[in-house]
């Protein structure tokens, strides 16, 4: 098998969390002296899953091993946490993996940043130069490929203009740029298309499909946006907790992402992460989204009732607060359901436990994946309790035998579906000439 | 880059968990000597950008600290200088040492001045340390370029000075000091990642230890008791050589050459392997 361009095997990555400075340089030096004597470390982990780690190691990856062969675009994808960064990282040969190896074929290059390294004071041209150098091009390739990279950027007339005058999105424009016309067989992206404007982002991405696909280079591509990730790759793998779950096509990959992604057990609520700035003098302890099919299914029909239910203890008498939902989609609000602020509701709640439910005669957006935050809240005056992204939920297609337009949440036809119902009335009949 | 014995498989790059101690990927940083000089370009530029004087700052420093030096150690400590015009023997002590705590100065803080570069790519780190000396030895050259020109007149104006042959040999003096700083920074690089209070002592210890150096008083003013501090100063040996090749004035003896000779290498081998250790983990630290 000789089109193996990447072979890992074993990589483990630990990180010590925690201070680092404090006291360390004794540990540092304990464990230095025990290796050299050929003593045991003290400070090494002894225990069934040594994985498991204590409050101050992490293992970011755990022992993973795979084989990229040459052209595949690979979509990494997985929660925040999950390890994906770190593996790039270390691809990219900005960290070394604690444990493993890992070989490559051919130049690598990697995007974990657009514009790293640009000099505000430098003009346009000698940016490019820097940075095309510092992500491994020689001065003659980039003097070959200068004017291309110009025309790409749009910014032929202020090219010789420092870059600290540019405004932002001609200072992302150049700095693609720059990246998208490196010379080398892979390329390592992080999440480097969600800059600049729509039309750049749509440039952008036409530009990494003509680099994956056109030109048959391998492309390891990190996103949130599962559109992109789509779109760019064909295999996709699924990373939890610092282990590759799954390596198929991206199609599945996807599909198992979200329906591994949370879907929480009702009771498992009082571990999720709540936002900082909560009162916390009541807790929703439960909460179940119910619609015709069940409850917590994760599917909402887009024209369907649904009703949210939270469980709310309340710890003190006399707590005033309106219920609060927002659906989002990739961090973008698209509905916000709130008693307080829209419908100037708020209850009274007394020491005890409450069930409060918010019905929605029809959520009316497109096709998607999308998440649910719940919260109680005194508008304007106190967070009582805030679980960001506590539910993730799909909108299947509506029309799934595609007689018609099959609205998806990235399509370019609009962006909201409201509840709507046509009528169409004959008035009078045509006159029928003769 | 190497082979893998395993298989007939050829690969272009291994990442290890361990590097070698001795496999310091020099062949990389040849091959981004590009970027060396790009890096020396952008320190260069964007130093003097927007100021009226630019690179002519360069020489004003050492002036400036030259006529306080004239003054405080010359007229009021009444410190000899061997007889050398006070112009002469002091630009030529701060120009050395400006050169040399440049040098290490640059090259400690490599690590912490390039977080946000090293942490999004890679690129063999040591092009930043080996492009901060070429920006010091810019800066030297102008500097060296003025003291020229001083030198000049004070020949015409007879003063006793004698020039020799071995002011060729300079080039060498900062080959020898830009290796020393260079050792010396890179080590304290590869600790202050961990352990910033390091950075304290040595800033301190900098400005202490430019008294430990014949920086403003020649050796031979230096009392027996003191002498063996001079001594093992390594910074020592290369500036009491450049006023005696340049001035003819001074003495440093062989045996003091041959140790800051012997510490220079074995620092900046030291300093070399720590550096190369260090930089593939220290973002995770920093």
């Amino acid at each position: 098998m000789s089109d193996i361009v990447i072979k890992a095997e074993h990589l483990s990555k630990l990180y010590r969390l925690g201070t680092i400075n404090n006291g360390t340089l004794w540990k540092d030096l304990q464990t230095w002296t025990a290796i050299k004597l050929g003593k045991e470390d003290p400070h090494s982990k002894i225990g069934e899953d040594r994985f498991s780690g204590d409050s101050d190691h992490f293992w970011a990856l755990k022992d993973i091993s795979f084989d990229i062969n040459q052209g595949d675009r690979i979509g990494i994808i997985g929660k925040n946490g999950a390890g994906k960064s770190t593996l790039l990282k270390i691809l990219s040969r900005v960290t070394s993996p604690t444990e493993g190896n890992i070989k490559i074929k051919g130049k690598i290059s990697s995007l974990l940043e657009v514009g790293t390294g640009f000099n505000a004071e430098l003009t346009g041209r000698e940016n490019i130069y820097l940075n095309g150098a510092i992500l491994g091009m020689k001065k003659r390739q980039i003097d070959r490929k200068l004017d291309e990279i110009i025309n790409f950027s749009e910014i032929e007339h202020h090219i010789d203009t420092p870059v600290k005058r540019y405004s932002s999105g001609m200072y992302v424009r150049l700095a693609f740029a720059v990246a998208a016309h490196l010379d080398s067989d892979i390329l390592i992206a992080d999440e480097v298309l969600a800059v600049g404007d729509v039309a750049f982002q749509k440039k952008a991405i036409g530009k990494m499909n003509d680099l994956s696909t056109g030109q048959g280079r391998t492309v390891l591509f990190v996103s949130h946006n599962m559109g992109a990730v789509k779109q760019l790759c064909n295999i996709g793998f699924l990373m939890e907790k610092g282990r590759i779950k799954s390596i198929q096509p991206i199609k599945g990959c996807i599909d198992d992402y979200f329906s591994s992604n949370v879907l929480p057990t009702t009771n498992s609520i009082k571990n999720f992460i709540r936002s900082k700035n909560c009162s916390l003098r009541a807790k929703i302890i439960q909460f179940e989204v119910i619609t015709k099919e069940g409850i917590n299914t994760g599917i909402i029909r887009s024209t369907e009732k649904v009703t949210i239910k939270l469980i709310v203890e309340s710890y003190n008498d006399s707590v005033i607060t309106g219920m609060q939902c927002y659906i989002s989609h990739n961090e973008q609000n698209m509905i916000m359901l709130d008693s307080g602020h829209i419908k100037n509701k708020t209850f009274t709640l007394e020491r005890g436990i409450y069930e409060m439910s918010c019905e929605i005669a029809s959520i009316g957006l497109y096709a998607g994946n999308y998440s649910l935050s719940v919260g109680l809240n005194i508008p304007g005056k106190e967070v009582v309790d805030n679980i960001p992204d506590a539910y993730r939920f799909e909108i299947p297609l509506y029309d799934p035998a595609n007689a018609g337009f099959n609205l998806h949440i990235d399509s370019s036809w609009g962006i909201y579906n409201p509840e709507q119902d046509y009528s169409c009335v004959k008035k009078s009949d045509l006159s029928t000439e003769v | 880059m190497k082979s893998n014995a395993n298989t007939d498989e050829k690969w272009d790059l291994v990442i290890e968990s361990k590097r070698k101690i001795f496999d310091l990927q020099l062949r990389d940083v040849i091959r981004y000597r590009d970027l060396v000089f790009l890096f020396v370009k952008r320190d260069f530029v964007t130093q003097y950008k927007q100021t009226i004087l630019g690179p002519i700052w360069f020489v004003i420093n050492p002036i400036f600290s030259t006529i306080m030096y004239t003054f405080v150690f010359g007229n009021l400590a009444k410190i000899g200088t061997d007889g050398i015009p006070s112009l002469l023997f002091y630009y030529a002590g701060t120009m050395l040492w400006t050169f040399f705590t440049g040098c290490f100065n640059d090259a400690s803080n490599v690590f912490v001045n390039n977080v946000g570069l090293f942490g999004k790519v890679y690129f063999p780190r040591l092009t930043v340390p080996i492009s901060n000396v070429f920006g010091n030895l810019m800066k030297i050259g102008i500097q060296f370029l003025s003291l020229i020109v001083f030198y000049a007149y004070y020949l015409l104006i007879k003063a006793p000075i004698t020039p020799s042959f071995w002011m060729l040999a300079f080039p060498l003096l900062l080959l020898w000091l830009s290796l020393l700083a260079t050792g010396m920074g890179m080590i304290i690089s590869s600790l202050t990642t961990k352990y910033r209070d390091l950075k304290q002592l040595v800033s301190f210890a900098l400005s202490l230890a430019m008294y430990a150096t014949p920086v403003v008083y020649p050796l031979s003013q230096i009392p027996k008791k003191f002498a063996w501090l001079n001594f093992i100063n390594p910074v020592s040996a290369p500036i009491e050589l450049f006023r005696i090749w340049f001035y003819g004035a001074g003495f440093v003896s062989g045996k003091m050459i041959a140790t800051s000779v012997l510490i220079t290498f074995f620092v900046f081998f030291i300093g070399l392997i720590m550096f190369n250790q260090n930089e593939r983990n220290f973002i995770d630290v920093v």
